[in-house]
């Protein structure tokens, strides 16, 4: 737990003091301080590349009223620093006048230790098992061209000072273990890439050998490429493997579900609550309080506790994805999905670990369906146009379907689709819902959170594959 | 207000002299300060105002050819002597590398050349309400608008860069911003799209009413997309996603995919990877730059580089460590390129669109589809379909695919070349791409 007035010339009273002078005509805001330790380790061709500690502590002083926020955050954690900001809160908001909304929910749920995982393993044993990933995988044989592996760990302190003293806080360790790996095998080159990660120590992950199944896994995914022929262009039947193509749900209908869209209606989603949405059998939550997931949170960046929010529930909307700010202005209460990267950036409404749950059918029965479409069990990354609804994402491992087989593996290449449209055209939904590995990163206006996805398969009815064989 | 060159150069010096003292035999240090205000409106009202001020300080020291970074935004004294000696503990336990090193002395930038890039100018918050304003009200006229935003931010910083070889340099820059995003609805269905301008001098700001009519022209434009058949064809890129072909280039030329590898273009130098009426420019010296430096991140003077001449490349991006692995010199490009464009085409963008019957034009491309070792590209688009030189109707949910070795060589470029971001490029056709639709 980090004293963040240690140190300084002021304590936390006058800091108390300040930000209930600071927001007595406003609806809401907070001071957000925030202690951040991060490291990075990364081998690459052969040699540890680089080591970087990375140490960066500041505050987020925030003041809302009706629509308008008003922010200011700084290193330099000082009376005259608070105060400065304190004075260019208040002219920005001197014409308005709110009434400072107390409410916050308390709990005393954890989902996470306060563990520090940079500090949990030396920093030997962490050059060690690189050099050891680079062994074992260019062990493989003389295919392996090129061997990438990181660790990145952080530890986060943060503490929420509101208008009337009540102080919250939080610790959240999170850690990430990424290999990657190139092979090359007559003059063509692949890649595969895997990881693992979550808010625990990084040997939670690795123990018993098991860093070496995370070596295996992109060993294995740049093996099928290097078979790999071009990809299929045209609409086709899609038949999505279980766990991280989950970040479909993510692109396809998460984003455009999270309040603040809404609430500005430039959503293709906002006019469509209580509707359905998503074939019958469809339900999808965003779940927060999973333990020692990526993208839980014990309380969400305004203090809120987060919970297991129901987006879709056999196939109607029945939930968006709020911060206060949002919750307000809609006449609803906050998920406890207000986030945001760091005290430098304000509060967004963000998802956590949104899942679709499992259904009834087999993989099996769903590949078996598909006369032609592709098999897609590996992804990049996607991306989402929230207003016209279209999103994308980018395949890493496929196959063909053929006559109710699995074929050959294909290039990576872009399936795009329509938000609002692709859940109807989910017509069997697998009885083997996964979680990500623990990997994700969601972007969205500039800030970076860590965020979880799980899906059993789906199959799809009718998707374009963005390929280059007609 | 921004802190002076004074202030950052005592805690450079500061970092040099307690890491050499804790056995550091090579130091490198950065220190920033920047401050930033920033706001937004939407639909005709204040949405957000934001001040930023931050200190950044960036610390790799070396013990021989043993390297560790750290970096820190709290720059107090007791702060950072905690940090450098961790810093220290760790370079000491690193593996070596033969390639570490401060770059050469002889490759240092030796003067600091004012390139016109600190505008002192502050454009007070008031000020920039009424410009976002005139955004607003422009962009909005047309009653298919449903919903604007604006915004405008003003950037001033300043740096120093020191190493323990004597290197110390650094200066301001400034930047300001404006943007303005428009949504358009009509029959239930709604698009999106923007304007945006940014200049490192206020008066060279666009005007507010031309950033909002731009962005409300271009989201009615959009209105009403259709989704085409796959086909085979002509792909022309809009000036604005154009630039994205040179980016590729240099993520494919940067030494470390090349020494490493990891690149489609390896073993390409001096060979023919465009037609041979391109070339490709990367000059750090243009007055009011937005990627303007005098010298790169490791204080190596940059100077400008033809990257490809006459479709021939004929450089790759090295900066000190891969130039090493690749025995080649640093040619300043440690941070990547600075203001990298194609040098203009000589067809007018009309007779461009009229040189086939029938083109697809891309004005967004959403993913990221493009794969630097094998050169494999394929993204989401959306556009217009082009026949007989007229833009006739909007497309959407589409990919377009291809591989960059094939697409370089059947690029052509249009003459209107205009120098608004750091990256540059004219409006380009690359021929024969595969659409993939319905």
């Amino acid at each position: 737990m980090s004293n963040f007035f240690k140190e300084t010339d002021i304590d936390t009273s006058q800091a108390e003091a300040i930000v209930t002078e600071t927001l007595k005509n406003c609806d809401d805001g907070e001071l957000y301080l925030e202690n951040h330790k991060s490291e990075s380790i990364v081998l690459d061709d052969n040699k540890i590349k680089s080591s970087t500690y990375n140490s960066d502590q500041g505050y987020g002083f925030r003041a809302v009223t009706g629509e308008v926020v008003a922010y200011s955050h700084s290193n330099d954690i000082s009376k005259e620093s608070l105060r400065k900001s304190s004075d260019n809160l208040k002219d920005t908001l001197k014409s308005k006048k709110g009434t400072y909304n107390h409410e916050i929910p308390k709990t005393n749920n954890k989902y996470y230790k306060n563990i520090n995982p940079i500090e949990s393993k030396t920093f030997d044993s962490k050059i060690d098992l690189l050099n050891s990933v680079n062994n074992y995988l260019r062990s493989k044989g003389s295919i392996v061209n090129q061997v990438t592996a990181n660790f990145l760990g952080e530890h986060k302190s943060i503490e929420i000072i509101r208008s009337d003293n009540q102080v919250l806080k939080d610790d959240r360790p999170l850690v990430r273990f990424n290999v990657s790996v190139v092979l090359e095998k007559d003059g063509k080159k692949e890649t595969g890439v895997y990881g693992v990660g979550g808010r625990q120590s990084y040997d939670d992950y690795l123990k018993d050998g098991s860093w070496k199944d995370v070596c295996d896994e992109a060993f294995r995914i740049a093996n099928v490429n290097l078979e790999s022929k071009p990809a299929p262009a045209g609409e086709m039947k899609v038949v999505l493997g279980p766990g991280w193509p989950a970040i479909l749900i993510h692109e396809a209908i998460g984003h455009g579900l999270e309040g603040d869209f809404n609430r500005k209606k430039t959503s293709a989603f906002h006019n469509l609550m209580g509707q359905q949405v998503a074939s019958e059998g469809v339900t999808i939550v965003d779940d927060g309080t999973l333990h020692q997931r990526r993208g839980s949170l014990t309380i969400d960046d305004e203090g809120t506790p987060t919970e297991n929010t129901v987006l879709i529930e056999n196939g109607i909307l029945k939930n968006y994805m709020q911060d206060r700010l949002n919750a307000r202005l809609m006449g609803t209460k906050s998920t406890g999905s207000g986030r945001r990267e760091s005290y430098k950036h304000v509060v967004l409404p963000r998802m956590r670990n949104t899942m679709m749950l499992s259904g009834k059918y087999s993989q099996d029965e769903m590949i078996s369906s598909v006369d032609k479409g592709i098999f897609a069990v590996s992804f990049g990354g996607g991306q989402v146009d929230i207003t016209s609804g279209k999103f994308v994402f980018n395949c890493t491992e496929a196959y063909e379907i053929n006559n109710g087989k699995i074929g050959s593996p294909i290039k990576g290449a872009t399936l795009i689709g329509d938000g609002p449209s692709i859940l109807k055209e989910v017509s069997l939904v697998g009885n083997d819902m996964k979680l990500d590995p623990g990997i994700g990163t969601c972007g969205k206006a500039g800030q970076g959170v860590p965020v979880g996805v799980a899906q059993p398969s789906i199959l799809i009815n009718k998707m374009t594959v963005g390929g280059t064989k007609l | 207000m921004i802190r002076d060159q004074e202030f950052l150069k005592d805690i450079a010096s500061y970092c040099i002299e307690n890491s050499k003292k804790l056995g550091a035999t090579d130091v490198g240090v950065k220190v920033i300060h920047s401050v930033s205000e920033n706001v937004s409106f939407r639909n005709k009202k204040l949405d957000e105002s934001n001040r930023a001020d931050s200190f950044a300080v960036s610390l790799t020291t070396y013990i021989e050819k043993k390297k560790s970074s750290i970096n820190s935004s709290d720059l107090s004294k007791s702060n950072l002597e905690k940090l450098i000696e961790r810093c220290i503990d760790a370079t000491k336990i690193t593996p070596s590398d033969e390639n570490n090193s401060l770059p050469d002395k002889d490759l240092m930038s030796k003067e600091i050349r004012d390139l016109n890039l600190y505008d002192e100018t502050h454009y007070p918050n008031d000020k920039k309400i009424e410009f976002l304003k005139n955004i607003e009200e422009t962009a909005s006229t047309d009653e298919k608008i449903v919903n604007t935003e604006a915004g405008f931010t003003e950037n001033k910083n300043n740096f120093i860069l020191a190493n323990s070889n004597g290197f110390l340099g650094g200066y301001k820059t400034s930047n300001f911003s404006s943007s303005c995003v428009a949504v358009s609805r009509i029959n239930g269905a709604m698009e999106r799209d923007y304007e945006f301008g940014s200049t490192r001098f206020l008066q060279d700001m666009m005007k507010p009413e031309e950033i909002g009519k731009i962005a409300a022209d271009k989201a009615i434009k959009k209105l009403g997309p259709k989704k085409i058949k796959s086909e085979k064809i002509g792909v022309i890129f809009d000036k604005r996603i154009s630039k994205g072909i040179l980016s590729t280039l240099a993520s494919a030329i940067s030494a470390s995919a090349i020494a490493r590898g990891t690149s489609f273009l390896k073993d390409q130098i001096n060979s023919e990877v465009f037609p041979n009426s391109i070339n490709i420019i990367d000059d750090p010296k243009i007055e009011k730059g937005l990627g303007s430096q005098n010298f790169d991140s490791e204080g190596v003077e940059t100077n400008s580089l033809k990257l490809v001449e006459n479709g021939i490349l004929k450089n790759y991006l090295i900066d000190t460590y891969y130039g090493k692995k690749l025995n080649l010199k640093s040619n300043g490009r440690s941070g990547g390129t600075t203001n990298l464009h194609f040098e203009n085409g000589t067809l007018s963008f009309k007779d461009l669109l009229n040189s086939e019957k029938k083109f697809l034009y891309i004005t967004e491309t959403i993913g990221h589809g493009g794969n630097i070792i094998t050169g494999d590209y394929s993204v989401g688009a959306s556009g217009f379909m082009v026949e007989d030189g007229e833009l006739t109707y909007p497309i959407s949910e589409i990919t377009i695919a291809g591989n960059f070795k094939e697409m370089f060589k059947n690029i052509t470029l249009a003459n209107d070349l205009e120098m608004k971001y750091s990256t540059n490029a004219p409006t380009l056709l690359i021929n024969q791409m595969t659409v993939a639709g319905k």
